[in-house]
């Protein structure tokens, strides 16, 4: 059963995912990005990561992709026109993605530890406390760093923004 | 064939029917009819508040039967009347629309409330099946997940109808729900940091113990059973509710509750946040170049938000489908049955704040709903969040 | 004098906005309530209950062709309504009375005589220079029909409407 719900949600994302290098339509290929986004998550909750998936749709489907949206809108981006067939880049990036494929091949397949059955999770395990935890005590320094990095980057971007006001 | 997996809890079989069952039910007996008297409501109450009368013609058609009078039903027919009229009516498309978006706008506003309901425990149990759809983990996530993806609807409606009025009302909604979901997320964290838990469903059966979130004191352990022979035991659990925890417990709920109502407010689009289709300066806002059934969807999009709303709320603040003194759905079905119908009365009580605040209170302006939004609301709910932490390690030491 | 207009101070209160907020929701709710239970009754419904009986006497309904006393049609189709009426509501045929009439000495009479009451607008000027008061606005203001030519009140649909009116009648009423 999630095998096919595994197929069916890597293959929507991968294929939403070309979409949004083909489309020449800018607004198309940030509906693309979504739906690829939304296919992750999905692909996060076959594995019982809820909390990662549910994050993924908060954060990048339902926050993010809708400020580039909004800024692919506001600028009235025109649909791109289609280029001449480049031979060389055509050649050159078909080079880089079997080399890349290649390499993520060997990874994959020469690790051992990737091919051995995970451990099925008991029932009343729960990821939203189980990443609390690992958040708040073995990486309690580097959250708070990030958190005031965060900060100061709003407050940053709050002043400069009032700045232009002036 | 054995069909007795069919009827063993727990098996997968058991688990996909009653879902499907559970799924159709709640759409079809319960949010489609609520859309329909929402709307009616919706018409009614404006009308009384207005001192007008309201639609009140619309009833049961007897005279074709051959009765020489039609049964008026104080225009309950309307009900039915009003989905009818929007489905029989021409579905006109501008020419100049981009065709393929301008199509799946409506599709996209609709998805996301009902998508919300999926996680909603809107009864107890009945029959020993869990009367929740998904019984998730991250429950309140997924809510604010799914409707913070209903902005896409609105904003592709306005964009693919390439026409200003349309456009600027899109534009509007996303700065707006953006702005408004970051307060509707800050203002529940003391709601987990009261309950622990993202499950909605245990969130409901926290309330269940220890009473409403927002109210102020609870009695404890009354039981209706004794309620007779022993009176005094009333009077007991009363004084026994009333503690000091639990009033320094709701100053914060409270303030949780207001601002989670008025960001729900803004975040489902109805006055007085309904700047995307404010009549008054954009027309229709973004639903202005829909007709028929496209503009039939974002109404019931709209009016469905407004339910699923009202069901978050009513779960997280207002002890979902629990009554005070009232069993769950292991008692009996009967209770079961009790408990759903408590959900829906609660859903439906708030459905009526929604529109009667709708009818009292004037739009704001943008600025005041920007202002509102991130200098009051957003900084009201990060300061309760601390309230909140500091009460709890107060009371729990 | 020039006005000025002060900028209101407000108070702590006005300025939080919320007792104004809870204050409407209390007289909405209680006019909602006053309504449900039919204690406030403003709306007429209006095909069911009608105004009729309270019409004012100078009342302007549909503009009506009448008869005098002896039965006779008082209009003498001189036309000078037809050229009056502002949305040019009224067509009239004339046609001579014959000489073997009773009545041949007035000369003229309507052949037909149409007013499109799609057109009418109520307005009174049609009776006002009428010098044979032979067309009177009456009460009549549901004027309803399937088509347009349905509208159109020919010259024995007006004297229906008109009937009968005896008298030399004072029709320079100041309100009509
Ligand atoms: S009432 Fe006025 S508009 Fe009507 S027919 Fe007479 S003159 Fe014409
Ligand atoms: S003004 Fe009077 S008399 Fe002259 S045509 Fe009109 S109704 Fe007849």
């Amino acid at each position: 059963m999630s095998l096919i719900l595994f197929w069916i949600f890597a293959g929507l994302m991968l294929l939403f995912g070309l979409g949004v290098v083909l489309m020449r339509n800018p607004v198309s290929s940030a509906m693309c990005l979504v739906v690829s986004f939304v296919g992750l998550a999905s692909l996060f909750f076959t594995l019982d990561a809820f909390f990662i998936g549910i994050i993924q749709i908060l954060v990048y489907a339902g926050a993010v992709m809708v400020l580039f949206l909004f800024i692919i809108m506001l600028l009235d981006l025109k649909a791109a026109p289609a280029r001449k067939l480049n031979v060389m880049a055509w050649t050159g990036s078909g080079l880089v993605l079997v080399g890349f494929v290649a390499l993520m091949m060997q990874v994959v397949l020469g690790n051992p530890a990737l091919h051995a059955a995970m451990p099925a999770l008991t029932a009343d395990y729960d990821d939203v406390q189980q990443i609390g935890l690992a958040l708040f005590t073995n990486f309690n320094f580097p959250f708070q760093i990030v958190g005031v990095l965060l900060l100061v980057a709003t407050v940053g971007v709050v002043v400069l923004s009032r700045k232009e006001l002036k | 064939m054995d069909f007795s997996a069919f009827f063993t809890p727990g098996t997968e079989i058991f688990l996909i029917w009653t879902s499907i069952a559970k799924t159709i039910g709640l759409l079809f007996l319960a949010v489609l009819p609520l859309v329909s008297l929402a709307v009616f409501a919706e018409r009614k109450v404006s009308a009384f508040i207005q001192d007008r009368v309201g639609p009140n013609r619309v009833g049961a058609p007897t005279s074709l039967l051959g009765f020489d009078k039609d049964l008026r039903l104080a225009g309950l027919g309307q009900m039915i009347a009003d989905p009818i009229k929007l489905v029989l009516k021409e579905n006109f498309i501008p020419n100049s629309v981009n065709k393929f978006y301008y199509f799946i706008a409506p599709k996209l506003a609709m998805i996301p409330p009902v998508l919300v309901l999926a996680v909603l425990p809107f009864g107890s149990s009945l029959f020993g099946v869990d009367m929740v759809i998904a019984n998730v983990n991250i429950g309140v996530l997924w809510v604010f997940a799914v409707s913070s993806l209903g902005v896409y609807g609105i904003v592709l409606a306005g964009w693919a109808s390439n026409s200003k009025y349309p456009f600027l009302g899109g534009i509007r909604s996303s700065s707006q729900m953006i702005s408004y979901e970051l307060s509707l997320g800050l203002s529940v964290i003391p709601v987990f940091l009261v309950c622990g838990t993202l499950n909605l469903g245990d969130i409901v059966k926290w309330q269940v113990q220890n009473g409403w979130l927002i109210a102020p004191f609870w009695p404890q352990g009354f039981d209706l059973g004794r309620a007779f022979s022993d009176p005094k035991m009333i009077w007991d659990s009363i004084v026994a509710g009333f503690s000091f925890q639990r009033l320094l417990l709701a100053v914060p709920m409270l303030i949780s509750f207001f601002i989670f109502l008025v960001a729900m407010f803004a975040e489902t689009n109805r006055a007085p946040f309904d700047l995307p289709e404010a009549e008054q300066e954009l027309v229709g806002g973004y639903h202005t170049e829909y007709s028929a059934m496209g503009f039939a969807l974002f109404f019931l999009g709209e009016y469905a938000a407004m339910i699923a709303g009202s069901g978050v709320i009513v779960t997280l603040f207002l002890g979902g489908w629990s009554l005070p003194m009232v069993p769950d759905g292991s008692a009996g079905w009967f209770w079961g049955l009790v408990n759903i119908a408590t959900f829906f009365a609660k859903v439906c009580a708030l459905l009526f704040v929604f529109i009667w605040v709708r009818w009292t209170v004037p739009r704001f302006r943008y600025d005041q709903l920007m202002r509102l939004g991130w200098i009051w609301f957003f900084e009201i709910a990060l300061a309760n969040i601390f309230l909140t932490a500091v009460i709890l390690a107060f009371i729990k030491r | 004098m020039a006005l000025v207009v002060n900028r209101p101070k407000l108070s702590l209160a006005e300025k939080f906005y919320l007792p104004a907020l809870f204050g409407g929701m209390v007289l909405t709710i209680r006019h909602f309530f006053l309504t449900l239970t039919g204690r406030k009754k403003t709306t007429m419904q209006y095909p069911d209950e009608k105004w009729d009986a309270h019409l004012p006497e100078w009342y302007r309904g549909a503009p009506t062709l009448v008869t005098d006393e002896w039965g006779r049609e008082r209009c003498v189709s001189c036309q000078l309504c037809e050229f009056i009426c502002p949305p040019r509501a009224i067509t009239i045929t004339p046609e001579e009375i014959p000489a073997a009439d009773k009545w041949a000495k007035v000369e003229k009479r309507p052949k037909e005589f149409e007013i499109d009451m799609v057109r009418c607008i109520y307005c009174g000027l049609c009776e006002e220079v009428c010098p044979e008061q032979a067309i009177f606005l009456r009460k009549d203001y549901s004027i309803t029909g399937y088509s347009r030519a349905e509208m159109v009140h020919n010259k024995q649909k007006l004297y229906e409407l008109g009937g009968l009116k005896t008298g030399v009648v004072n029709k320079w009423n100041e309100k009509k």
